[in-house]
Order: C-alpha cells, then structure tokens, then sequence
C-alpha cells in the first residue's frame, strides 16, 4: 500500500440490486485521517454505499480503492485490519460476557491455534476503556439495555485496531449524554489516535457539530460535500429532507 | 495463549477469574471421568471383571505390558472383543454428537439446533428401513447396508436441505431450518410408509430408531472413528468462525471471515460427524442437543472451549448411559439418556436462571 494518496477512494460507483439502481455514478474521495459523517433522508443509499465502500458488496460499475489497490483484491483478513465497522447491535443466541464479545474483535489479528496475545488482550482492554464499559466487562450481554449493547459493538470495533473505523448510526439506541460522548469519542479517536472516521448520522446536529467534513446523500447520489456551514444550508435540508430548515437547528458554525 | 490465561489477564476479580479458570478444571473432570467410566463400563456386565483384570488386559493388548495379573482366556475374550470395543464406541459416537450439535446450534444462531436439524435423522433411518426390507445381503468388512444405507441417507439429506435452503440473504438461517425440517417430514413420512409395510422387520428398523449399540465391533469403529475424529478436529480449528457467526453474519464478514464458505464447510462437516455416529449407532438424540448447553453453562460459548469440553462430556454421557442400558437388561441407550439426562439437565436449567453464573 502507497503512503500518500487517498485512504479511500470511490469513483463513478453504481450498486444496483436487480433493476434498482442505489447508487448512482457515486465519486469520493477520502483522505488518511480525515472525519466524514454522512446523511441523508431514509432509502439515499447512505448504508450501500458503505457497503461498498468496504468491500461488502460488489459494485455493478466503478471502484473502490483502498490505499490504493482495488478494494476486491485486499485479501478478507487484510480489509478486516484496515476497515473496522461497528457491527448492527444483534441478539447473540447464547450468553456471553462483554468481555469475550469484544475480544471478537482481534479474530483478524488472531492466528489460529495460538488464540490471544498479550497484545490483543491489551488492545481488548484499551477497546473497553475508550467506550467506558469497564463495569459491564463481566455482564452477560443479553442482560444489557440497547444503549449500553450498543457501546459493546463499538468497542468490538475498536478492538480491531484498523486505521479506518465506520460506522453507521452509532448512536441510535443511545440517550443524549451517550451520544455526545460517542460523538467526543469519536472526535477524539481522529484528533488524537490519527484514526480515518467515516460516520452515516441521522441527526444533522450531530453532524454539523461534531464533523468537519459532511456528505449528503439523496437518491443515490451524493448532492453535496463539504463543510457543514455549506452542505447543511437551508435550500439542502428543504431539497434534500423536506422539511422546514427554521425546524432544524444546527450550531452556528465555527468557521 | 489459552482461554484461562485470557481470563487471569483480562480479569483480576475473584469470582470472574473462578469462571474463566473453569474450562481446565471442566476439562480434567470431565476427562477423569471418562476414563472411569470406560475402565467401569468393561467391567461390569453379567460377567464382573475385576478393574485389575480390565487395566491388565487393555495394557497388555494395547501397549504390550504386563502389570502382574493374570486372567483367563474368557475373561480375555469379554473386555477386548465384547465390551471394550462397545465401550468406545460408544464413547466415539457421543463426541461425534455433541460436536455436530455445538456446531449447528453456533452456525444457525439457535440453541434448539441439534445434529438432526438439516433432516439427517429421518435420511439416516428411512435409509436403514430401505435396506432392512431389501431382499438383499451384503456385507462388506462387517458393514451390512444398513450401515451403508444409513450413512448415505444422512449425508444426501444434509445436501438436499442445504442445497434447497441455501444460507444466504436475510432470513437466511431461518430458510435453512424451514427446509430441513420439510425435507425431513418427507423422509420422515417415507420411513413411516416403509415401517407400515414392513411385517416382521419392524422391530429391526425400530431398533435403529431408538440406537443402540450392541453391534460394535472393532472394525466398524475403526472405520467410523477416524471419520468422526476428521472432521471434529477440523471443525475446531475453525472454531473463531464459529465464533465470529455469533456475531450475525455481516459482523462476521468485517471480522474477515468468508461467512458462505465457512458456513459450508462447517455444515458438511457436522453432517459427516452425525452421519457416521448415526451409521454404527442409530439414532440417539438428547446428547447433541444437551452437552452443548451444559459446556456453555459451565465454560461459556467460545468455539476453543465449548468444542473440545463438549467432545469428552458427550462421550462420557453416552458411555454411561449405554453402561446403564446394559445394567438394566438391554434398554435403548437413548431411552437411558433421556430419562436421566433430561431431569439433571432440567435441575441445572432451574440453577442457572440469574443467567451466565451456575
């Protein structure tokens, strides 16, 4: 992988399932470090194209690269430690306490035979301490509310130690102190750790408060991209989400 | 680095470290156990063997030593050719099960599954019901085709369910369970057809429905043993996949694990495991349903504990339950199992409501 360049890069990308186009001719382009969130109203395709983006799905034309090398040629194990995507909040069929559920997440760094390295018992650890569900460690997973499962997916996440962390809706099952500090986490994971953010967010608040950079998906195709005082503007949140902007109050942006 | 060095890192709290630490305790014990229930189960009998005589002629047989005993030529003939190879066997086909059931229930995210679930019960005794009512003999190396026919019905009906259920898209695994359970109450509805016809070998067919092992014989366990070692081993070296399925099948896919492929292969393996204990044993449920639960009670749901714990608990609790059958007067080994299993099974369930903790 080349050092400079764009982490990832999506060009004339078009997903389409059977007659259905979901994404249409998509290009982006995001750089090593950067902090992305992405919008749009329900059915814009915001969740396929993260699909595609990494390496899920098959594009039915254009590419994805990643650092580079077309994304459908990284090798399963390889993606796995580059893109860590926090996975859908699910029922586990069998109980299982939060600590073992997060040590999921070293699977792809995890040679078979060996099992865990003190290494990954660390990076388990450090995962749990960032999320601060130090004291859910012992919990079984099933006993835990949405909220705090959702915390739990993010932390398998971050277990993963990949450069590049997605993540879509992180915050839907959290409360308003729980969603502002995923929020900060994540702020703090690009400003201080250097991780490539890529976040699909409902609440363009958050959006606009927390990202640096917005996206705004309708239809399929990307319609605006850039800084939230000039994506989220109120002919976008009319045009693009149907509602009144005087509705949504976004913070005055810094600059 | 093992699953109890894991715990002593991750956790420094006392009752959390005595969970984890378990699964070697589990393991010894249930280890333990099995060699006294082997050395017990070709002891005992309507001809009682001293446990001297059994250690004796095992270790002269096996490794060629003499521990000062002496039997006789008798006694010789029960534990190497009757009991011994009995006692393995079944030994054999409870790991078998209890395997094939920790990797359906893991793989389809259901802890009903057992090693029945893709039909290969109701394939393995319509097979066997068709080779009773051949007019046919035929034995190759001890293997009848009840046996052939048997192994072959399990197999082709785990194919059929997994080709016509296939795992993929959403609602996938619910598909997949649908269809086993269609195709099995097609072969189940045949079975009973063949059974209606059958006249004087009914008992023969019921005889396999309920398992048993009064056929072991050496040969046929070393034909089916290396077939159930294969692909138990090969499933728990791909233990973190099973793993990582916990998980659903897209959090699975960005751990980097090839979810179609894995699916597969595990399934066949599973398949190939219940097909052979099914071959020289019949069918005997409750175990493969059962000693996976219990496993997790005791060690948690990781595929690199649940797997092996449940192999050594599976072939204790067959073996010992056959050893009851046999005490008895030759009850079916499953009616054993259910009857005692079923209500210890049911008092840990009623311990272990608060949850993970026994």
């Amino acid at each position: 992988m080349t050092q400079d360049g764009p982490i990832l890069a999506m060009s004339d990308l078009t997903v389409a399932y059977g007659p259905r186009t979901v994404i249409d001719r998509a290009s982006l382009t995001i750089a090593r470090g950067e902090r992305m969130a992405m919008v749009g109203p329900n059915g814009a395709g915001k969740s396929t194209l993260l699909r595609a983006m990494t390496g899920m799905l098959v594009p039915r034309s254009g590419s994805v690269r990643l650092a580079g090398d077309a994304i459908e040629h990284v090798a399963r194990a390889s993606l796995a430690r580059t893109i860590a995507v926090v996975p859908e909040v699910a029922d586990l069929p069998f109980a299982m306490p939060v600590v073992e559920v997060v040590a999921l997440g070293r699977l792809p760094h995890d040679p078979p035979f060996t099992g865990l390295r003190s290494s990954d018992v660390a990076a388990i650890n450090r995962a749990i301490e960032r999320v601060g569900i130090e004291h859910l460690r012992t919990r079984d997973i099933r006993e835990l509310s949405m909220g705090e499962r959702q915390l739990v997916f993010i932390a398998v996440a971050l277990a993963q130690s990949a450069p590049i962390l997605v993540v879509d809706e992180p915050t839907a099952h959290l409360d308003i102190r729980h969603q502002v500090e995923v929020m900060q986490l994540l702020v703090e994971l690009n400003e201080r750790d250097g991780m490539t953010i890529v976040a699909v967010l409902h609440d363009l608040a958050l959006a606009a408060h927390f990202f640096p950079r917005v996206v705004v998906l309708d239809g399929g195709r990307i319609v605006a991209d850039g800084p939230p005082a000039e994506t989220l503007d109120g002919t976008t949140i009319r045009t693009v989400f149907g509602v009144d902007p005087a509705l949504v109050r976004l913070p005055v942006p810094a600059g | 680095m093992s699953a109890g060095a894991l715990s002593r890192d991750l956790d420094s709290g006392g009752i959390a470290a005595w969970v984890r630490a378990r699964p070697i305790a589990v393991g010894l014990v249930a280890g333990v156990t099995l060699v006294a229930i082997l050395v017990l189960g070709v002891g005992l009998g309507s001809v009682k063997i001293g446990t001297d005589e059994v250690v004796g002629v095992i270790l002269s047989k096996t490794l060629g030593l003499d521990i000062g005993v002496t039997w006789s030529p008798a006694t010789e003939a029960i534990v190497w050719e009757l009991r011994l190879p009995r006692v393995l066997t079944s030994m054999v086909v409870g790991c078998g099960l209890a395997i094939a059931g920790a990797t359906f229930q893991g793989l389809l995210r259901n802890p009903l599954a057992d090693p029945y679930v893709l039909g290969t019960a109701s394939g393995a005794a319509l097979g066997a019901a068709i080779a009773v009512l051949l007019p046919i003999q035929v034995v190759v190396i001890e293997f009848g085709l009840l046996h052939g026919f048997a192994f072959a019905g399990a197999l082709i009906s785990a194919w059929l369910v997994f080709r016509l259920g296939g795992t993929g898209g959403p609602g996938g695994l619910t598909r997949l369970l649908l269809t086993g359970y269609a195709v099995g109450s097609v072969l189940a509805a045949m079975l009973t057809m063949a059974m209606y016809v059958s006249g004087a070998e009914l008992r023969q067919i019921f005889s396999f429905l309920l398992g048993g092992l009064g056929g072991a014989s050496w040969v046929r366990l070393l034909v089916a043993a290396p077939l159930i070692f294969g692909a138990s081993a090969l499933i728990i070296a791909r233990g973190r996949a099973l793993d990582a399925m916990l998980l659903g099948d897209a959090a699975a896919r960005h751990l980097g694990i090839d979810v179609g492929r894995e699916r597969g292969i595990l399934l066949a393996l599973a398949s190939m495991a219940t097909a052979a204990a099914v071959a020289i044993s019949g069918l005997i449920g409750f175990v493969g349903l059962v000693v996976p639960h219990l496993v997790r009670l005791l060690v948690g749901p990781a595929a690199n504990r649940v797997l092996p714990i449940s192999a050594v608990v599976g072939a204790a609790l067959v073996s010992a339950a056959d050893l009851v059958a046999r005490l008895v007067g030759d009850v079916p080994v499953g009616v054993v199992m259910a009857l005692l299993g079923a209500p210890f099974f049911l008092f840990l369930l009623q311990r272990t409501r608060s949850g993970y903790e026994l």
